[in-house]
């Protein structure tokens, strides 16, 4: 018989994803529990498996195209019927299509989910969605998807207005996904050959959100460079009993720690702006995000309450975050809630570079390449190991006075250690 | 080698819409097909030659009818010559008119065939033989003085070349008496004894035609009855009307041998529960579907998919899986029909100007010009049944209808499906006079999201059959005009 595979639920309040690859093709023939599809939320992207065996007979997605929960992704032909995989759900209303429609789940899920209940974001099928061709038309020239419109007419028709709300509301939200008024690029393939690829969820995401830095934040550098011989000495010290305890006690770890107490006699570092309301935001914890390169691309995890932390707990935590990050099984709440950001590129090189500051921060912190320098000191010039740092920060609520002050006091704490016991 | 910036092959209605639209936002047009001027099979074989000689079938069935009226005709004589003519002269009207906007509008019309070299590059035969319309049966083309195959390369290019009908496998190849549609309106002649293979909306219309011009004709059909996709309320008012229109029909039968013998053609019947039965006719037309017509263009060298029955897979702004080359209209499946086609070919012009068009048309009507005709658009009551929505239908007879009464129309019905709550008008089914027209209004109503009040409140003109789409917008509220209002809903 023939069955429907559909997205499952993925995560709490996810009713879409986009598929970043198909790992099958029609003709293969997969076992349960297989994994099928890839698919990325906001910024964690996640295997499907196959709730049933068979032979694909026909894969109804593409890669690229948002998948709302319920929707068909494939159909498998299999000989046996394997009964309590497949539970019909009836009364299911506006996500399921044509004859014969059955709801394939996971055979460990304890009940059939109600999909008209539990999720209340279900998109009108296309079909239906209340706007006129002319206000459809206008929506797709704006780049919008008029199922996600709310229409405020008789029925809840969609006008021209409803779509212009939408679009406001759209490019107003910091968490924008869709942008509209981007130009057209020339055709390449007239020079030379050319591959298109679509730009994958994170790739997206991170081009959206550097725009809308760069666009809103005023953002000044400040360098300096840091002697962090006694520190490095302290770090290789220290190493073996970090190590015991499950971590790896790295520069970054040290620097989120001193990052920490940092924000803490600077607060401004720790603050958002708000200009809407025209205020600041001073935050009273402290949570830190590291930037992390993964193959998918730049993700920003986030470590909570940094200054309540040992470093030895930091370092075993930055361990799990990277290979969660690097496995792809973050979550998006785990990458959310940041006020400052490390950025450390020293294990892979240069003397400085610019960081950009995240949306809704008002500073990162870059991390270069160290190395040994003839230093002058006390008549003489004597090796130590210096480190390259460059502050990028919000010029709307910093000043660069503040911004010399608060890489100077990383850089002498750096230097010596103590002086934060004063 | 020529360049060229939009290549259309393919002149029926979705191809030169799509080359006319394309021209009108800017581009530089070339519109390729075999015939001299646009039209396609809808204007030269298809739509516009049926539908003249539909009207001269309805004239006849009038004037014969308007003997229980006080007002009678002598039997008609059939000038089947000057019948031929008339019908000629309509499509030669309507394709040179075409002939004409294409020149104002400056595109380069190619009358050939083109085959693709590859993904940008066609082949051009000037003189050729033509793959379309009839067959199994090549049709010369002569072009004076152009002989050569020509090179052309082009930056994007819309394949419009439609469909052509379904042989039988024991059919070699059609002729003057085992005849597709095409042939059949030739009118080479009238025969006494027709046997109409297929019970769609092209046999309906043939059979309509033929039996108007003097023939017995009978049907075989395989599935249990005609029209048997649409709304079989409607098809069954249609019946009523037309109880004599078939001397015999033979339902969920094939056909399995047709065999000409002397200028008689027997067919051999075979149905599930009778034996094999033979029954001879003097000429058998066959209407049992269509097949996407891409002979001879070797899509295979553009590297252009096509589906398990042949029709070329597109996305839904008409893109193929080759970014830069479109089909529209039949050629790409779907529902086979010229207003679909010329939609996609509007759509597919916008996309290659650099629009963000799509395809996302909510109703597409359908129409059936039998007399009464059958009309429908948007989702039908089984449709609704089967993606569970709910909706309530409201049907309004034509006896209700002062305009229909008097025009000696009482037989036919206008219903509506709604969904409950919203209150939209979700579909429509028209059977009756010119239900053709009529449809558009619930299409537009559809394509809106009209609920049934705004139809209900809107003025129609008295006395019109148009009419019975407002009082069954009415019905839904239980205050209809014309009949008694149905017992209050709880």
């Amino acid at each position: 018989m023939k069955q429907e595979i559909k997205l499952p639920e993925i995560a709490d309040n996810v009713v879409s994803g986009f598929l970043a690859r198909i790992l099958v093709k029609v003709g293969d023939v997969i076992e349960k529990d297989q994994s099928i599809i890839e698919i990325e939320t906001d910024k964690a992207a996640t295997d499907i498996p196959a709730p049933i065996g068979g032979k694909i007979v026909d894969i109804r997605v593409h890669a690229g195209d948002e998948i709302r929960v319920g929707q068909t992704i494939m159909v498998v032909e299999n000989d046996v019927r394997d009964v309590t995989d497949v539970k019909e759900v009836k009364g299911v209303k506006g996500v399921t299509e044509g004859k014969d429609v059955k709801v394939v789940m996971d055979a460990k899920s304890e009940a059939p989910h109600d999909l008209t209940s539990s999720r209340p974001h279900v998109l009108t099928p296309a079909y239906l969605v209340p706007a006129s061709p002319s206000v459809r038309r206008f929506a797709r020239e704006l780049g919008l998807d008029i199922n996600r419109v709310k229409g405020t007419g008789p029925g809840g028709r969609i006008s021209n207005d409803d779509v212009k709300a939408h679009a406001k509301e759209v490019i107003q939200s910091p968490k924008s996904t869709q942008f509209a008024g981007y130009a057209e690029v020339p055709d390449f393939s007239k020079w030379g050959p050319v591959d298109y690829q679509p730009m994958s969820r994170i790739r997206t995401i991170t081009a959206e959100s550097t725009v809308n830095s760069w666009q809103t934040i005023p953002q000044v550098v400040q360098f300096d460079k840091a002697d962090i011989t006694e520190v490095e000495k302290f770090r290789l010290m220290s190493k073996t009993a970090v190590e015991k305890a499950g971590g790896k006690l790295t520069m970054t770890a040290i620097l989120l720690k001193l990052s920490a107490m940092a924000l803490r006699q600077f607060p401004k570092f720790n603050a958002s702006v708000d200009m809407k309301n025209k205020q600041i935001v001073y935050k009273n914890y402290i949570n830190i995000g590291i930037a992390v390169d993964t193959e998918l691309g730049l993700l920003v995890p986030v470590v909570q309450d940094v200054d309540k932390k040992s470093l030895t707990e930091l370092s075993v935590e930055i361990n799990g975050i990277a290979e969660r990050a690097r496995n792809r099984k973050l979550t998006s709440e785990e990458m959310q809630g940041g006020n400052f950001t490390i950025s450390n590129l020293g294990g892979i090189g240069g003397t400085s570079f610019t960081p950009i500051v995240y949306p809704n921060q008002v500073a990162i912190l870059g991390v270069s390449k160290s190395g040994i320098e003839p230093v002058y000191r006390d008549g003489e010039f004597v090796p130590r190991t210096m480190l390259p740092l460059s502050l990028s920060y919000d010029h709307r609520l910093i000043d660069g006075a503040d911004g010399a002050r608060f890489l100077v006091w990383m850089c002498k704490v750096l230097e010596q250690p103590f002086l934060t016991w004063l | 080698m020529e360049q060229h910036q939009v290549v259309v092959i393919g002149a029926g209605p979705g191809g030169y819409r799509a080359a006319f639209m394309a021209a009108d936002l800017g581009m530089q047009v070339t519109l390729i097909d075999p015939q001299a001027n646009p039209g396609g099979v809808c204007l030269y074989r298809g739509c516009i030659p049926t539908k003249a000689l539909l009207h001269l079938a309805k004239v006849k069935e009038e004037a014969m009818k308007a003997g229980e009226w006080g007002l009678t005709f002598e039997n008609p004589k059939i000038d089947r010559e000057k019948v031929k003519a008339w019908k000629e002269s309509v499509v030669k009207q309507l394709t040179g008119g075409l002939g004409q906007l294409t020149k104002a509008r400056k595109i380069n019309y190619i009358r050939g065939l083109a085959s693709f070299v590859d993904s940008t590059t066609l082949m051009v035969k000037a003189e050729g033989r033509r793959a379309e319309g009839q067959e199994g049966k090549v049709e010369e083309i002569s072009i004076k003085g152009k002989e050569e195959s020509t090179l052309i390369g082009f930056e994007n290019l819309i394949i419009a070349t439609g469909a052509v009908p379904i042989k039988l496998p024991f059919i070699k190849e059609f002729t003057d008496r085992i005849m597709n549609a095409e042939i059949a309106l030739e009118l080479k002649s009238i025969p006494k004894r027709l046997l109409v293979l297929g019970g769609g909306y092209i046999g309906m219309e043939s059979a309509t035609i033929y039996k108007a011009l003097g023939s017995e004709v009978s049907l075989v059909e395989a599935l249990p009855n005609i029209m048997y996709t649409m709304d079989q309320e409607l098809v069954g008012i249609y019946l009523k009307q037309n109880k004599s229109l078939f001397a015999d029909a033979w339902f969920e039968t094939k056909v399995v041998a047709l065999e000409e013998i002397q200028e008689k053609v027997v067919a051999t019947l075979k149905s599930v529960d009778r034996d094999i039965e033979k029954k001879e006719f003097d000429a058998v037309l066959v209407s049992v579907g269509m097949r996407p017509n891409t002979g001879g263009l070797e899509l295979e060298k553009a590297g252009v998919e096509v589906d398990q029955r042949g029709f070329i897979k597109t996305d839904e702004q008409g893109r193929t899986n080759v970014k830069n080359i479109f089909a529209i209209g039949d050629v790409s499946g779907g529902m086979l029909l010229a207003h679909k086609a010329s939609y996609q070919g509007r759509i597919a012009a916008e996309v290659i100007a650099g629009q963000k068009s799509a395809f996302d048309a909510r109703a597409i009507p359908a129409v059936v010009y039998t007399d009464p005709e059958i009309a429908v658009a948007g989702l039908s009551e089984q449709e609704c049944q089967e993606k569970n929505i709910s909706y309530r239908t409201v049907k309004f007879p034509w006896a209700a209808s002062g305009r229909a009464v008097s025009m000696g129309e009482p037989v036919g019905l206008t219903k509506l499906i709604i969904e409950e709550g919203t209150e939209r008008i979700l579909g429509a089914g028209i059977v009756g006079r010119n239900a053709g027209d009529l449809i558009s209004e619930a299409v537009l109503g559809i394509e809106m999201a009209a609920r049934a009040s705004d139809m209900a409140l809107t003025i129609h003109p008295h006395p019109t059959v148009s009419e019975t789409l407002m009082e069954a917008a009415e019905l839904y509220y239980g205050h209809p005009v014309h009949i008694a209002p149905p017992k209050k809903r709880l």
